[in-house]
């Protein structure tokens, strides 16, 4: 069958399964859109490109499924960049689409020309020139490949426009023939029994799970272990969800501003089984001071990653999934039983500190996030922003639900949360999706609020508005003598702003008004926007400064 | 492979095989500048089997970066081998090509370095001589050194070039990390 470059596009994205795509149209992609009509893809026209890549990586990591976004050529295609760098930092499938000029203007600076692939080279897994239909279907082919297997991570496809006009013969290949990409799936059997020998002749191990065990869908598995053995598990910022975080073994988020109990086991541990996590910098702090009295077993799927940061007495290269479920037979059961008691212990003193804020009369954040997790039973999907908000979220908001954060953990990308939430809700129709933003990132993405309308998402959106950049004023307060040089940001009226979008606006300045706003929030079926005004010098508590061991950290202050 | 204790840096050679894909030497190149990789020589060209090129890079580091830039390289979707030579029996080979002014009176001089070198004049004119010489980066640098004081117009060296000795090849040699 003999089609043009635009149609074998969405032939083949058809056939890689994909049902929706974020983007923006623009002279260098018309043939596209012309033609999508006629497929079965749902288009969601966002109000700026970065948002059609938060929303496909949103997507993709809520569903698993590869997220696909689209944007034209020259601005469009630097437009996309920070979400693509988003997305490829925290290892999410996403297949970027964008136009380019005509193969016979490429390279003389015409209009709307720039080098996507040659900008976007250093934040995406692979990518694809095209200046000739005939490529055009094995190109999409193996992006999607490349995309959703091994490491996941970005593939951006360039299609010259006189590529997207052109005819040819259109044949989805059956099969990728990628002599230079073969993912290491199974771990070594003899390396996976020596960390099942190591595993069990610990006394005080600790299991640290990032995103790569939710990329592998192994929670189950992980679970068993931690079960089995009773080994007490933290796990990172991308790592919380993989199990029910009510549940006694689990310590939640370790790192520079994890829980005190979570990184004092990390430092005391004789055994430190690392799966699925890079162990970054801001959950070990510098390297040689990270789990000084442990041997660590490193589980990844990426060998890359193995000894780039942390110095590993037992590598395994896998998929999580694969690696765990050979080496669940071989893990004896254990109690160990006082050294889960002195984690208790430890706890209990931590949480003797956190009473704090469910005394005091401010409205403080801490209470807000508590209330929405209350009201939402901790089976929202919460899409959370960067900076003091995301750790507000992540130490008070106890995931019940798999896949129940959608945060930039790498990149850090304020903005993130708006657009992401586009791609989770439409991921997840039936989810209740809660988005928590500070004042200063939700002012980077608003403008998504009309996608929200346009698109009848049912968004829950909280603001902790407190005025500043915050993380960074809580910097300058500790470590730069209270100077907030750029950190006061004005807001507009955002109860106001929401319902020029046409979406109900509320705004809460006193603690008592949090409840009833929030059960207000989770009763309204379609989208609602809080404006929380919260006190504006709250501090995220505990922090590890920088430059020093995870377990010396600055501690929440107590009551007198 | 010899073990270097971590901040004890060496040169090491690195020999990768990659698809002849448009854009892959950009890809390689970009890696090294992105992670602050540091490269001494780098040579690319085409190797035995049709449509995969033969890279040898030269790379200081200590074993952590080495080992680092072999899987960072490796994770190159168009790279499909690469393998640390270092240790192993090589034949290891630079090209240089030298242009030095020569008069009258100093072209016996040039010419006799050249013989004792078993390099090559391959271009005469009236105030110059181009040499050309293949071998270690050493015997290169020896005889850049004796011609200097004749005065070098131009210079050109390939980078080094590195293959293993006998029936072993780089493509059965490397270790995939």
């Amino acid at each position: 069958m003999r089609l043009n470059g635009a149609k074998i596009l969405w032939e083949c994205l058809v056939r890689e399964g994909v049902e929706v795509f974020f983007g923006i149209t623009g002279g260098k992609v018309i043939p596209l859109y012309h033609e999508l009509p006629n497929y079965p893809i749902r288009s969601v026209v966002v109000r700026h490109e970065q948002a059609a890549a938060h929303a496909a990586d949103g997507y993709a990591r809520a569903t698993g499924k590869v997220g696909v976004c689209l944007a034209t050529s020259g601005p469009g295609a630097t437009n996309l960049v920070t979400g693509l760098a988003t997305a490829q930092m925290d290892s999410s499938p996403v297949v970027a689409i964008t136009g380019q000029v005509s193969v016979t203007d490429l390279g003389t600076d015409s209009f709307q020309e720039v080098d996507t692939t040659g900008i976007t080279m250093p934040i995406v897994k692979h990518s694809y020139l095209i200046t000739d239909v005939r490529e055009l279907a094995k190109a999409v082919k193996e992006a999607f490949h490349l995309a959703r297997t091994g490491r996941p991570g970005v593939v951006l496809i360039d299609i010259t426009v006189n590529a997207q006009l052109a005819q040819t013969e259109f044949e989805y290949p059956e099969e990728v023939d990628l002599p230079g990409y073969k993912p290491t799936l199974r771990g070594n059997m003899r390396q996976i029994r020596q960390a099942a020998e190591m595993i069990n002749q610990a006394q005080e191990p600790v299991v640290v799970a990032g995103h790569g065990v939710i990329i592998a869908q192994a929670e189950d598995a992980l679970l068993t272990l931690i079960e089995k053995a009773q080994i007490p598990l933290v796990t990172t910022l991308l790592g919380k969800s993989v199990v029910p975080e009510t549940h006694p073994l689990c310590l939640g988020m370790g790192g520079m501003h994890g829980e005190a109990y979570a990184n004092n086991a990390m430092q005391a541990a004789d055994l430190i089984i690392g799966i699925g996590t890079r162990f970054d910098d801001r959950l070990t702090s510098t390297a040689s001071t990270y789990a000084p009295k442990a041997k660590i077993i490193h589980i990844d799927i990426d060998p890359a990653e193995i000894g780039k940061r942390v110095r590993v007495d037992l590598p395994i290269v896998g998929d999580a999934g694969h690696v765990l479920r050979e080496l669940l037979p071989l893990v004896q059961p254990a109690t160990h039983a006082e050294w889960l008691a002195r984690i208790e212990a430890w706890r209990a003193e931590s949480r003797a500190r956190d009473i704090l804020w469910q005394e005091t009369t401010g409205l403080v954040p801490q209470y807000v996030v508590h209330k929405i997790w209350e009201a939402t039973q901790g089976q929202a999907i919460m899409v959370s922003d960067v900076g003091q908000n995301q750790m507000w979220e992540a130490q008070y908001y106890r995931h019940q639900r798999r896949r129940g954060l959608i945060t930039s953990g790498g990149l850090g990308t304020m903005g993130f949360a708006v657009p992401a939430a586009l791609g989770v809700a439409i991921g997840c129709p039936d989810a209740p999706v809660w988005v928590v933003a500070g004042d200063g990132g939700f002012q980077m993405t608003l403008q998504e609020l009309a996608t929200i309308v346009q698109e009848r998402l049912p968004i829950k959106i909280a603001i902790l508005n407190n005025g500043f950049l915050g993380m960074v004023r809580q910097w300058q307060e500790f470590f730069f003598q209270r100077n907030y040089s750029g950190t006061p940001i004005l807001g507009p009226d955002f109860a106001k702003l929401a319902e020029a979008y046409g979406i109900p606006g509320i705004t809460v300045k006193e603690k008592s008004q949090v409840e009833e706003a929030v059960q207000r929030a989770v009763a309204t079926p379609g989208p609602i926007l809080i404006d929380f005004q919260i006190e504006r010098e709250e501090n995220v508590f505990p922090m590890v400064p920088v430059g020093q061991s995870i377990d010396q950290m600055i501690r929440r202050p107590t009551l007198g | 492979m010899s073990v270097t204790p971590a901040g004890v840096y060496s040169r090491r050679t690195l020999v990768a095989l990659m698809e002849d894909k448009p854009g892959v030497l950009g890809r390689v190149v970009n890696l090294f500048r992105r992670r602050n990789y540091n490269i001494e020589s780098l040579s690319v060209g085409h190797s035995e089997v049709p449509g995969i090129s033969r890279m040898t890079v030269v790379v200081h580091g200590d074993d952590a970066v080495v080992e680092q830039v072999m899987k960072q390289l490796y994770k190159l979707v168009n790279v499909t081998k690469v393998s640390d030579i270092t240790d192993d029996a090589a034949v290891i080979r630079e090209l240089a090509l030298i242009k030095v002014s020569a008069s009258p009176a100093n072209r016996a001089e040039i010419k006799q370095l050249v013989d004792i070198f078993r390099a090559q004049i391959i271009d005469v004119a009236p105030e110059s001589m181009t040499v050309e010489i293949t071998g270690t980066e050493d015997k290169v640098d020896s005889l850049i050194t004796m011609l200097r004081p004749m005065g070098i117009k131009e210079l050109a060296r390939t980078g080094r070039v590195a293959m293993l000795r006998g029936i072993v090849s780089a493509k059965g040699n490397g270790n995939r990390p």
